[in-house]
């Protein structure tokens, strides 16, 4: 074994637990129904975070088509031919046989199709996307653990997930919600259009489950890590898992009063947000901000963490800074409560202003931390240039794009100008989905043979990156040329200066519809007929690839007793080695 | 372990077994670290309700500092001893919840379960003279007849007033202490008055609910105790039932003094 002594027992192991095979989890039951129902009722984490894969990446793809309506509307301005509009005719679906001789509803159309894809994204999507999914199911492999440290709290995640998503479904068919995914006040609050209550506590429940699941890995890690796994033996994925639980935690429960305080406002009137009433509208801002600035650490840590796990494994190198990008994590997740302010730089006073400038400055710095030490362990490392290493890459030209352009956006004097543009838009969207789903896409590539027993395509995987980095680029570059030049966020028309970009944009967001339908194809097909995978396809030290692929239900036949360091590739591997020449079984392996 | 889905098996975590064969969880070592987990996690819990409490104080700072006629006028309209009395009936609660916790630790079966009979009567006092001598009266009107400040209200009323099912008598200006847009209270002074019963409203139904919450807690802790479930070996369920319960009355600890000492 490469990595851990699973021959004999960890001595402290209780006695019970596997002895002998117990099969893949993945193994059906007796007969269809009884498969279903052992799913419905699993505790075990593995098929819980198989089913969060699914349910968010089913989810991805709502938000997704949404999001391709949104750019469609865009590929012309707005204007009227005749006394009639033209430019919206995609939402005439919306209000069939009617025509339309004002952009009023056209627009409305247009608020309600970017507030769903804005509150799906995060809240059903980006938030749950990484820990949900790939935490649920490596955290426990990778400090070889069985479980997580309350399984049944974990089923209990995931149906308040499942709750709230409907609950959001629920707002989506009932009529939408226009207010933009962050509920601002008063307009959300006093608006009679649609349902924004139940699309508000939508989100309070899905808070829920983001914080049973936090507390669950944190207690998880802090108990749960196999004999001879220290703090700093514990691969960073877990780091970046540990660090966004602890925000998870600590910040979810303010936007649940949050929203809780914004339904009854909106049921009973009681008027703490509305200035009509007394209130004060800015207080929601910040409220609001405590937690969903955070939330965005809570999005990109675990992608973080993706990054370095893979990188390290797919160039067979030593991560360069174990610790540095152990404590960048946490680093990130102290300072991520200190900066909500830049949210209401407008609104607030000069010098709360400069200061919650300068404070969002300090995220830069162990941002860049993680960023620098990710390219020295590139350096000459032996790379495997496949899917998951793509991804890598492409995560670390896109992220960095994303970060230094939230830079001009934290200096006030450029903020004035950028405020509420496109420039925002495509720093963000370089950030989370340059960022997060472009680790998960890496993630999930590379732990795939894992999770599923199957190898994907190779080549099909390689076209997919290709086609969404393109895909990615051609829609967001060009939105901070439109954002620099002033095309405001959130307008269903423009000028009509603004067109050729406009129009680019939309057609890279077609392209990234066509890389991501090629790598559905690709999973579709690899789980239909992809080539049995190995334990250990990649060569990685960490407890998961000890597992079976696809593991069985306990996970490891014996507890595992950890030897040696989760990046200790020097010393156990030997030089030149190639996973397809022979396993990785016979590499010496000591702790440090 | 031959049986393919021992996973369920192993999970049942204490729910149908007397504490004497009480079991871990399949995925712990050893229940002292299933128990240590436990605890750790509801310490986490804590803290979340903790900070979702914030979010009200926070708000009742904020307002404060924006409205202090308003506060002063709002706070008093509060009568501190039902506040105190309340305070009183907790912080009994939290004596006989720990009393209850040790008196499993030791195996006194008999002594614990009448510890929690208290912390639950103790619970329902606390909700019952909240609505009947505060929420009601303040929202509507309505006085329970043995109110004793029912005299001194009636006295001062505007209007005569009707009887209403017989233990209520409506004090004819008194109710409307409503929040935001609800608010119809005939004599306020400050127009953000309003604000102050929202926090106030928001605040207080929000710990309600917490320790109706509690009292649920507590009845199932109450009766798994009839069956046998927990001892001297085996408390965890005890054990956070009682952190819970501590919280609620710390956060009433808190509540009380700002809503209705400080004016």
């Amino acid at each position: 074994m490469t990595t851990v002594d699973t021959s004999k027992s960890g001595g402290a192991h209780g006695g019970h637990g596997g002895h002998g095979h117990h099969g893949s989890y993945l193994e059906p039951r007796s007969s269809f129904l009884a498969t279903i129902w052992d799913w419905a009722t699993t505790v075990d984490h593995k098929k819980i975070g198989v089913m969060y894969l699914f349910a968010v990446l089913f989810l991805f793809f709502v938000a997704g088509v949404l999001a391709l309506m949104v750019r469609t509307e865009l590929l012309t301005p707005v204007r009227f031919v005749d006394g009639k509009v033209v430019g919206q005719e995609l939402f005439s679906l919306f209000y069939p046989g009617e025509e339309a001789t004002s952009v009023n509803k056209g627009n409305t159309v247009y608020n309600r199709i970017f507030t769903l894809h804005g509150a799906i994204m995060v809240f059903m999507v980006i938030v749950p996307s990484i820990p949900s999914s790939l935490g649920n199911f490596f955290l426990p492999l990778m400090i070889g653990a069985k479980d997580v440290a309350f399984p049944k709290l974990n089923l209990l995640s995931w149906y308040i997930y499942v709750i709230g998503s409907l609950f959001g479904i629920a707002a989506i068919t009932q009529g939408g919600v226009e207010t933009g995914w962050t509920f601002y006040t008063p307009y959300s609050s006093n608006t009679d259009f649609g349902q924004v209550t139940l699309m508000v506590l939508a989100a309070f429940i899905l808070g829920f489950s983001s914080i049973l699941t936090g507390l669950n890995f944190v207690v998880t890690v802090h108990k749960l890590r196999a004999p001879g796994m220290g703090w700093f033996d514990m691969p960073l994925f877990v780091w970046a898992t540990y660090a966004t639980a602890i925000i998870q935690v600590l910040a979810t429960p303010v936007i649940g009063i949050t929203l809780l305080l914004l339904c009854l406002e909106r049921v009973f009137k009681i008027g703490i947000f509305d200035p009509a009433l007394g209130g004060d509208p800015v207080l929601y801002q910040h409220f609001f901000w405590f937690y969903s600035h955070p939330v965005v650490y809570v999005m990109i840590l675990p992608g973080m963490g993706i990054i370095s796990d893979v990188l390290a494994v797919q160039s067979r190198k030593h991560i360069f800074g174990y610790k540095a990008i152990a404590f960048s994590s946490l680093g990130i997740a102290a300072v991520s409560f200190l900066v909500w302010g830049h949210h209401m730089f407008t609104s607030m006073g000069e010098i709360a202003s400069v200061v919650f400038s300068g404070l969002t400055f300090l995220v830069a710095i162990p941002t860049a931390v993680k960023v620098f030490n990710w390219i020295s362990t590139l350096y000459k490392g032996t790379i495997a240039l496949n899917t998951p290493m793509l991804y890598v890459l492409i995560f670390l030209f896109l992220f960095s794009i994303g970060g230094l352009t939230g830079l001009p956006l934290a200096t006030m004097s450029t903020d004035m100008h950028l405020h509420d543009t496109y420039f925002v838009v495509a720093h963000f969207h370089y950030v989370m989905m340059g960022g997060t789903i472009m680790a998960l896409m890496a993630g999930l590539h590379h732990w795939w043979p894992k999770m599923f027993g199957r190898m994907y395509n190779e080549f099909g995987g390689m076209v997919g990156a290709i086609l969404v980095f393109v895909g990615f680029n051609v829609t967001f570059f060009t939105q901070f040329f439109l954002g620099t030049q002033g095309m405001p966020r959130r307008y269903a028309s423009y000028v009509t200066e603004f067109q050729t970009l406009h129009q680019i944009s939309t057609v890279g967001s077609f392209i990234l519809l066509l890389g991501f339908l090629v790598h559905l194809f690709v999973f579709i097909h690899s789980l239909m007929a992809g080539a049995k995978a190995p334990k250990n396809p990649w060569g990685g030290l960490t407890l998961e690839w000890v597992a079976d692929s696809p593991p069985e239900t306990h996970n490891f036949p014996h507890e595992p007793l950890v030897k040696n360091g989760p990046y200790d590739f020097e010393s156990t591997v030997p030089p030149h080695w190639d996973p397809k020449d022979y396993p990785l079984e016979n590499a010496g392996a000591h702790k440090h | 372990m031959s049986t393919v889905n021992s996973t369920h098996e192993h999970q049942s975590s204490g729910g149908g077994v007397p504490y004497k064969k009480y079991k871990h969880a399949h995925h712990w070592r050893s229940q002292s670290e299933e128990f240590d987990a436990v605890k750790l996690g509801f310490w986490l819990f804590l803290a979340t309700e903790v900070l979702l409490f914030g979010g009200i104080f926070c708000a009742y700072a904020i307002f404060r500092m924006m409205h202090p006629e308003a506060w002063k006028e709002g706070s008093s309209a509060l009568d501190w001893r039902w506040g105190g009395l309340n305070t009183v009936v907790l912080l009994l609660s939290s004596y006989t919840m720990a009393a209850s916790i040790f008196a499993v630790q030791t195996g006194q079966f008999a002594r614990a379960k009448r510890n929690l009979l208290i912390t639950l009567f103790c619970g329902c006092l606390f909700v019952a003279i909240k609505m009947t001598f505060e929420y009601i009266p303040k929202w509507s009107g309505f006085f329970f007849i043995l109110d004793p400040s029912l005299a001194t209200y009636k006295a001062a009323a505007v209007e005569g007033k009707t009887a209403f099912m017989g233990l209520f008598q409506y004090v004819e200006g008194y109710g409307g202490k409503r929040p935001g847009e609800l608010f119809t209270h005939p004599f306020a002074k400050d127009p953000n008055v309003p604000m102050w019963w929202s926090v106030y409203y928001s605040g207080t139904a929000l710990h309600a609910l917490h320790v109706i919450i509690g009292m649920i807690l507590i009845a199932r802790v109450y009766i798994k105790l009839g069956k046998g479930h927990y001892g001297p070996t085996y408390y965890s369920g005890v054990e956070i039932a009682g952190l819970y319960w501590h919280l609620v009355d710390l956060i009433w600890i808190f509540l009380f003094p700002l809503l209705y000492l400080i004016h």
